[in-house]
């Protein structure tokens, strides 16, 4: 059997036993959803990277430790939720959490992808991105975490009230929430979002 | 108003870490080993 059919809980078994090419296996099956969450946190490639790879160590001590309780193959949810531990809690020491702030070193044209080929076309899904960036700014934090997570992240709500400790009752309350102020936003700013 | 859902994917790009990270993570994993006495676990890497 391919190793990519395996599930996670089998593999997760299989490093704890001594396989070291599962854990490769795992990092490479969700290395992509892992790091990418961690980088919309933090904005920052070498911070992303000091992070993800903090998050690994906690993982795989706990796996050597024997001290993980596999629950129905939640490998993917658990990592997250240690990663977003992580991060808040620097943040947390820290005292000095970063807002997304449009900066020089980061926008959203790094993640929005235009697809039409002309100038003018470039130039309007810039702006409606810069403009969807300073909205999005402007949410509570709860309510960009979840929005991040669902549209940069795709993840599903299930993955996102594990990976935020809440339920998903909760996660979709802050979505709605999210979506309403930010329509709110747009009306009392008349800001137009379309091409 | 333009609709803020999209069928279009908004992360265009796939988001990697550094393959020295990962190398390292694997090389750190291969390394560490974990020794239990009593109720304490003791880690080792051996070089």
């Amino acid at each position: 059997m391919a190793k990519s059919q395996v599930p996670d809980s089998v593999l997760v078994q299989m490093y704890i036993s001594g396989n070291e090419d599962a854990l490769a296996t795992l990092i490479n099956r969700y290395q992509s959803r892992i790091f990418g969450f961690i980088y919309s946190k933090v904005n920052d490639r070498d911070i992303a990277d000091d992070y993800f790879q903090e998050t690994f160590i906690r993982v795989i001590n706990t796996l050597k430790s024997k001290k993980y309780y596999d629950e129905k193959g939640k490998f993917l949810s658990w990592v997250l939720r240690i990663a977003n531990n992580l991060i808040v809690d620097d943040f947390r020491k820290n005292k000095n959490i970063k807002m997304l702030r449009d900066t020089e070193e980061f926008s959203i044209f790094s993640i929005i992808k235009d697809a039409t080929p002309s100038v003018e076309s470039n130039l309007i899904s810039n702006q409606i991105g810069f403009d969807l960036r300073k909205i999005i700014d402007e949410l509570p934090l709860d309510q960009q975490e979840v929005l991040k997570m669902r549209f940069f992240q795709e993840m599903t709500f299930k993955e996102i009230s594990e990976a935020t400790n809440v339920s998903m009752n909760t996660s979709l309350g802050r979505m709605r929430y999210a979506i309403n102020n930010m329509r709110k936003i747009i009306e009392k700013n008349q800001i137009y979002l379309t091409a | 108003m333009a609709k803020l859902y999209s069928k279009k994917k908004l992360a265009a790009t796939k988001m990697l870490p550094k393959k020295e990270t990962i190398q390292f993570i694997l090389s750190y994993s291969k390394a560490l080993r974990i020794v239990k006495i009593g109720n304490m676990n003791f880690e080792t890497i051996a070089n």
